[in-house]
C-alpha cells in the first residue's frame, strides 16, 4: 500500500468533485448537458457544443470500447517501476467522450484498439478510487 | 489585401545548439539576434519590433525584458506562445506588424535550455489526471496518436523508420547538428521501446540553444547583404489542445493551415522544391505531408519510402536533419533551413533550384499547426 500511495493521485478541485465522490461510490458519473445531451469530459464549466451552463451530473453505462493505447518502456515515475511494462489505455465511452485509464484483467499483448470493456473501481486510497476498465466477455 | 510576397526574411542567427551547459535562456536570445544582426547588416537601432516565443526553462524573459537588454525602445512586441507551432506563427505576426506599417524591422527569437536546465527536461512532466494511471511525458501521447494512425490506415515501424534514417543521413552533412552519426533501419528497430509504438529513434532529440530571425518588407529587403526570402503564404490551424477531445487523432492541423498558406500563395504542392516539417516524432511527418495535400490520406507511409524525401530525391524534406537529428529549437529549426536552402548557402546538403519552400511547425500534441510558405 506504500508503495501504491507514492503514486500520483488526481487533484480534485471543485469543478470534478462530483466524478471523484461518484469513484468513491462505484460509479462512473459524467457532466451532461441539459440542453442538448452532450456528455462532456474532462469536466469544465460550460457544454462545448451548445454553450449551455446547464450541466447536470449523470451515471453512465461505464461501457465502451478502447480507442487507442501505448506501452510504457521508460519509467518516468518511480512508483511505476515494477510495472513496465504497462499500458496507458484510452477508452472511448458509450456516451462519448475519452477517457485515459489502465485495464485490468488484460494482457498488454491482448489488447486491441475497438476491444469492449467496461469500468471496474480500483480504491488506491481511503479517498481515491480510479475508474479502471476490463475486458468485456465477448459471449455476454 | 493579401499579405503574399509583402515581407521577406533578411536574417537568420543560430547559436551553439545541443548540449550547451551553463547557460541562461537569455544568453540565448542574445546570441542568436547578434548573429541574426550581422547575419543581415543591420544595426541593432533599425530594429523597432520584437516578438519571442518564450523560453520553456527561463520565464523571466520577455520581448519587454529582452528589449532592455538590447539597448532598444520598441515601437511593436508581444510574447507569443503556440508552444512547437510559435515559430510559424511569430513569423506570419511579424510579417503582419510590419505590412500594417507598425515596425519596419520586426526581430523574432526563441532560446530553449531544456537539455542542461538544472530543473529537468520539461518535456517528460506528468499531465493532470493521466499521471495517476501512469500517463507521463510528451511523447505517450504522441504514442497514442502514432497507435491509431497506424490502426487506420496501415502505416508501420518500417515506414517510420525511413524518416529517421533520412533526417540522420542529412544531418550528417550539417556540421551543425547534434546527432550527426548514420544509423540504419536495423539501428532504428533495435532502438529500445520509449513508449510504443515508439522506439527511441522516433523520438527528436533535446537540445539547449536559441534562434532568432528578422522580417522585414520587400521593399526594405532588397537593399540589405542577404537575398531576400519572401514569405509567400501563411496559415494555421488549431485542432483541440487535448488530443483526447478531438474528434480525430489521425488528422493534423496542416489540413487546414497548409490550405491557408497554399491558397495566399497561389500554388500547389507540385510547386513545391524543398520541406521543413515540423518532426518532433518520425509518425507526424507522413501525416503532415497527408494532409499538407503531398499525397491522399493513408498514402504517407509509402510516400515517406524510397528516398523520395531525402537529398536528390523528388521532394527532400528536412535537409538541416529535422528536429529529429539536427537539434530540437522548437519550430525554429526549420525557417532557418528553409531560407538557407533558398538562399543557396547549404553546401553539400543544398537542394539544386531550389524556390519555394514550405515549413511547418506544430505545438502539443499536434494542438497547434502553422504553414509557411517561402520563396527566393
Amino acid at each position: 500500500m506504500i508503495e501504491r500511495n507514492q503514486k500520483p493521485l488526481p487533484r480534485i478541485d471543485e469543478v470534478n468533485r462530483p466524478y471523484w465522490e461518484a469513484a468513491k461510490r462505484h460509479e462512473l458519473f459524467l457532466q451532461r448537458c441539459q440542453e442538448c445531451d452532450h456528455y462532456r469530459y474532462p469536466p469544465g464549466e460550460i457544454c462545448p457544443s451548445c454553450l449551455s451552463d446547464r450541466l447536470e451530473w449523470a451515471k453512465t453505462s461505464g461501457r465502451g470500447t478502447v480507442y487507442t493505447w501505448t506501452v510504457f518502456h521508460q519509467l518516468y515515475h518511480p512508483a511505476f517501476e515494477k510495472e513496465i511494462p504497462y499500458a496507458v489505455v484510452a477508452v472511448e465511452l458509450d456516451e462519448g467522450p475519452k477517457l485515459l485509464t489502465n485495464l485490468v484483467d488484460c494482457k498488454v499483448e491482448a489488447i486491441k484498439i475497438g476491444m469492449p470493456v467496461e469500468v471496474i473501481f480500483d480504491d488506491v486510497t481511503e479517498e481515491i478510487t480510479l475508474p479502471r476498465f476490463r475486458p468485456v466477455s465477448q459471449s455476454v | 489585401m493579401s499579405l503574399k510576397d509583402s515581407c521577406a526574411i533578411v536574417g537568420l542567427g543560430y547559436t551553439d545548439q545541443g548540449k550547451v551547459p551553463g547557460r541562461s535562456g537569455m544568453s540565448f536570445y542574445l546570441e542568436a539576434t547578434r548573429n541574426a544582426l550581422d547575419d543581415s547588416s543591420l544595426d541593432i537601432r533599425d530594429i523597432d519590433g520584437l516578438i519571442i516565443q518564450p523560453c520553456p526553462t527561463d520565464r523571466s524573459v520577455t520581448a519587454f525584458t529582452l528589449a532592455e537588454e538590447l539597448g532598444i525602445n520598441l515601437r511593436y512586441g508581444a510574447d507569443q506562445q503556440l508552444q512547437g507551432a510559435s515559430a510559424c506563427a511569430i513569423i506570419q505576426h511579424a510579417a503582419m506588424a510590419v505590412d500594417a506599417g507598425l515596425c519596419n524591422y520586426c526581430l523574432c527569437a526563441f532560446a530553449d535550455t531544456s537539455r542542461s536546465a538544472p530543473q529537468g527536461i520539461v518535456y517528460q512532466v506528468a499531465w493532470g489526471t493521466g499521471a495517476a494511471y501512469g500517463m507521463f511525458g510528451v511523447a505517450a501521447s504522441y504514442a497514442l496518436i502514432a497507435r491509431r494512425y497506424m490502426h487506420e490506415y496501415g502505416i508501420t515501424n518500417q515506414q517510420f523508420a525511413e524518416v529517421a534514417v533520412t533526417f540522420r543521413k542529412h544531418a550528417s552533412l550539417n556540421p551543425i547538428a547534434q546527432m550527426r552519426n548514420p544509423i540504419t533501419i536495423d539501428d532504428y528497430h533495435n532502438s529500445r521501446w520509449i513508449v510504443e509504438p515508439l522506439h527511441l529513434l522516433d523520438c527528436c532529440l533535446v537540445s539547449d540553444g536559441g534562434r532568432a530571425l528578422i522580417v522585414t518588407s520587400a521593399e526594405r529587403s532588397r537593399s540589405l547583404k542577404q537575398p531576400p526570402v519572401y514569405v509567400m503564404g501563411m496559415g494555421q490551424g488549431h485542432p483541440f489542445e487535448d488530443p483526447m477531445r478531438r474528434s480525430t487523432l489521425t488528422v493534423t492541423g496542416a489540413a487546414e493551415s497548409g490550405k491557408k498558406a497554399f491558397a495566399m500563395a497561389g500554388i500547389t504542392p507540385e510547386d513545391v522544391d524543398v520541406c521543413a516539417i515540423y518532426d518532433s516524432f518520425t509518425f507526424v511527418v507522413p501525416m503532415q505531408l497527408e494532409d499538407l495535400g503531398f499525397c491522399s490520406k493513408g498514402e504517407g507511409g509509402a510516400f515517406v519510402e524510397g528516398s523520395r524525401i531525402a537529398l536528390g530525391g523528388e521532394l527532400p524534406i528536412n535537409t538541416s536533419g529535422g528536429l529529429l537529428s539536427e537539434a530540437y529549437i522548437q519550430g525554429w529549426v526549420g525557417p532557418h533551413e528553409a531560407v538557407s536552402q533558398l538562399r543557396g548557402d547549404c553546401g553539400e546538403r543544398q537542394v539544386p533550384g531550389a524556390e519555394i519552400a514550405l515549413v511547418t511547425s506544430s505545438g502539443g500534441v499536434l494542438s497547434t499547426h502553422t504553414t509557411l510558405i517561402l520563396r527566393k
